[in-house]
């Protein structure tokens, strides 16, 4: 897709006569847009040709939700942060705490780095991940790219995954003429990611072509796994049983930087810069992109009056363990990092480090009939 | 593929290659971006075969069309309102079909992608219109309703009669392609045209932003409103976008002449009314169009029309008439009979369930309306669904007192 031209011939009509309906809508896109953004935004359009209305055509088609606040634009390309700024800049300011255009964001993926992890206690915490997204230098995004670019991308991850050894060997299944039994095998080991069905995505062009150049990619031992153009072109994901946080993040990192490696040795390393750190397609996963979490049981914790003020001060989220907005099942719950832009890898998995263990500990007393006020955190 | 990235970056001006690609963060060129080499670059980094999309579990027209040799002809081609090939065939890659229903898969995002990309449009539309050749045949436009026969059957049978079409306003482009300010033009002009008519034609439009709760279960009751679409055959092909923006609903006070504005098509306009008589209904139906096309004349636009196409429509499948004539017929004794498929093949009719398309019939009462749209004109198609209809009665009667019915021989698809 060289150019958008369509976006020539929209310039016919006046940007009041463009600009959408977006009255009954509650979204981040929603909130920041204005005919002033609008008319000086509607004009421009990035080397391969995405526009503001391509940015934002999903938040027009998405009004929301009265309490869940979507974000409600995407990135077509690398190129979109810096030609939208005016749009994009106050979005990812509502959305990651008040970060400044002028802030610079700092990448650790020095597993060294992290204290601790490796001892939260099995009886509590189920399940540990760490997932990420990499998008690709030199080709657009899914909501954009075309079929030539999703199928190069591809290629190039079969051949950077191919080369990977030791605890790193695995295959690649792509998602086009993949067998029954691959199929029952993925799905059993919760890997297998579906056409998606969300207008979120669907509105933003990202499942056009499906199935074509998607696939999965895991290593033997299973217990680390890479999308291939689902919403990124990349997404990562390291996990295990039990609670060793420590070693899920080790590894997390050795195959990050081992991808990462080989990529840039055919000269398409990750998009990243030092103010927005990873480029992902959606906004809210800029920076780390990264969310890592455990599956753990708080029983008590969980109805606990202060259970949501002591996961704002440790800025951890809970989710259902379906995951995003799915309801809790027998007190476990999915505990994650708050944040991805402005602090480092290391930094954040620490948080769910520290901030897992205290609740546990909290869960242990309450279970004994003790108070926990005393161990109340301060806000991190 | 990356072996070759690799190479044009060596070379020459590997710098300015760089730069146009955006493989940094560059901050020139974004305005009006008018780069000729980035568009050049491009197309040789991605030649129409490495865009060329995989077919090989599709079972649609476009699939069936669509080779290797066209794709590269027209891929780089562009509408003079800017559209491309790939639009138009992305709900074809993305709805690969169904064994048994062979879906058209794919779109015009205006009136002249059927010309522009013709080369594919062509096949298919010989394909899906019975052999109709555009470049060889003409269309003819008949909306003469005093010419139907016969045309009011008995109640005792028919317990609805409906005639629907589709008309899209010249210049402005189709639901696919068309942009927030243009759909609200469509809006304009045709509520502007449905304001002045008058008679049992007068009524009153709602748009679906404004609608209040009672209107909108009024709408329900009436079967008259229609919701955002959810079949990915046609919100693959873009036509849900910036919902309900400028989309909405007009009748007239006596509910039998409906038009919708801005949903699969700039309007699909409905005439309809309980019982029989579809003489009145297609009467009303003629009447109606000519006075909207008039209002619009009277401000300086036009109906998207040619000798070859007739009507054009979004979905090539409506070309031509865009006409489909129907009833609800009871028909308990013919509809067990295993004739009763090869009788409808051969009068050129179709059924449903009365839900519509693809719906199952419920007890003995079936939506029967004309297979055919392009190629005949629609007093031609009218006239054919009001014989086959009476035929089908006919049947029915013979088949209650007991006396055996005769398959028809097959009517004529051409005037040549």
């Amino acid at each position: 897709m060289a150019k958008n031209c369509h976006n020539d011939y929209k310039m016919k009509f006046s940007g009041d006569e463009e600009f959408p309906d977006l009255s009954l809508h509650n979204n981040h896109m929603a909130k920041v847009l204005t005919k002033e953004i609008y008319a000086k935004l509607r004009g421009k359009s990035t080397p391969s040709g995405f526009t503001v209305d391509d940015v934002i055509q999903t938040g027009v088609d998405n009004p929301g939700h009265p309490f869940i606040m979507t974000v409600g634009c995407v990135a077509g390309d690398e190129e979109s942060y810096e030609a939208f700024k005016e749009l994009l800049d106050p979005i990812i300011s509502d959305r990651h705490g008040g970060y400044k255009p002028t802030d610079k964001h700092a990448t650790d993926l020095n597993f060294e780095n992290l204290k601790g992890g490796d001892d939260l206690d099995p009886n509590y915490v189920l399940s540990s991940r760490v997932r990420t997204g990499r998008s690709i230098k030199g080709f657009t995004l899914p909501p954009h790219n075309s079929r030539g670019e999703r199928r190069g991308i591809e290629k190039l991850s079969i051949e950077a995954l191919a080369s990977l050894d030791g605890e790193f060997k695995g295959k690649y299944y792509p998602l086009s003429g993949m067998t029954d039994a691959e199929q029952d095998l993925l799905i059993n080991d919760h890997f297998l990611f579906d056409k998606p069905v969300s207008p979120l995505l669907t509105c933003a062009g990202m499942a056009r072509d499906w199935p074509d150049g998607r696939g999965i990619w895991h290593n033997d031992n299973k217990t680390f796994l890479v999308w291939v153009n689902e919403e990124d072109h990349l997404r990562v994901i390291s996990m295990q049983q039990g609670g060793n946080m420590k070693e899920v993040f080790r590894r997390f990192c050795v195959g990050l930087q081992n991808i990462e490696g080989i990529f840039k040795k055919h000269n398409h390393g990750f998009m990243w810069n030092e103010h927005l750190g990873y480029i992902l397609t959606c906004p809210s996963n800029l920076g780390t992109g990264l969310r890592g979490g455990v599956h753990v049981k708080l029983p008590k914790l969980s109805t606990h009056a202060k259970f949501e003020e002591i996961l704002t001060r440790l800025r951890l989220q809970k989710r259902g363990t379906g995951g995003v907005d799915t309801a809790s099942v027998g007190g476990v719950f999915d505990i994650s990092n708050a944040d991805r832009l402005g602090s480092s890898e290391v930094a954040q998995v620490q948080m769910v480090v520290d901030g897992v263990k205290l609740m546990v500990e909290m869960e242990k007393k309450l279970e004994k009939g003790e108070s926990i006020d005393g161990m109340i955190p301060a806000q991190k | 593929m990356a072996g070759s990235f690799t190479r044009m970056i060596a070379g020459r001006n590997g710098a300015v290659l760089l730069a146009s690609l955006g493989a940094g963060t560059m901050a020139t060129g974004f305005l009006m971006s008018d780069n000729p080499l980035a568009a050049e670059v491009r197309t040789k980094l991605y030649p129409p075969s490495s865009d060329f999309p995989d077919l090989r579990k599709h079972n649609n027209c476009m699939a069936k069309a669509l080779t290797p040799a066209i794709y590269g002809r027209l891929r780089d081609k562009i509408t003079p309102n800017n559209w491309t090939l790939d639009q138009c065939i992305q709900t074809g890659v993305d709805n690969p079909g169904h064994p048994f229903i062979k879906t058209v898969g794919c779109v015009a995002g205006d009136e002249e992608s059927y010309e522009v990309f013709s080369e594919l449009f062509d096949p298919i539309i010989k394909d899906r219109h019975n052999g109709y050749d555009p470049n060889t045949m003409t269309h003819p436009t008949d909306l003469d309703a005093s010419k139907i026969t016969n045309g009011v059957f008995d109640d005792k049978y028919v317990l609805s009669s409906r005639v629907r079409t589709g008309r899209s306003i010249r210049g402005l482009s189709l639901p696919p392609a068309c942009s927030r300010a243009e759909r609200r033009e469509v809006e304009r002009v045709v509520v502007m045209a449905l304001a002045g008519l008058k008679g049992d034609l007068a009524g009153r439009y709602y748009g679906l932003q404004d609608l209040t709760d009672k209107e909108q279960q009024q709408l329900i009751d009436d079967h008259f409103l229609f919701d955002k679409p959810i079949s990915p055959l046609l919100t693959c092909a873009f036509m849900a976008r910036d919902w309900p923006d400028a989309r909405g609903i007009w009748h007239n006070n006596e509910k039998t002449f409906l038009i919708w504005v801005n949903e699969e098509d700039h309007t699909r306009v409905i005439s309809m009314e309980k019982g029989g008589n579809m003489k009145r209904v297609f009467e009303r139906f003629c009447r109606g169009l000519k006075q909207v096309e008039q209002l619009i004349q009277e401000r300086g636009w036009e109906f998207m029309w040619n000798e070859r196409l007739g009507y054009i429509l979004t979905c090539p499948s409506n070309l031509g008439t865009g006409l489909r004539a129907g009833v609800h017929v009871r028909l308990p004794n013919l509809s067990k009979d295993t004739r009763f498929s090869k009788i409808l093949d051969n009068l050129r009719l179709q059924k449903r369930g009365t839900g519509g398309v693809d719906t199952a019939a419920t007890g003995d009462t079936f939506d029967i309306s004309n297979n055919d749209r392009l190629g005949k004109s629609e007093v031609e198609l009218v006239q054919m669904l009001v014989d086959g209809v009476n035929y089908l009665i006919e049947c029915e009667k013979k088949m209650e007192k007991g006396q055996d019915i005769k398959v028809p021989s097959p009517v004529n698809q051409f005037r040549k």
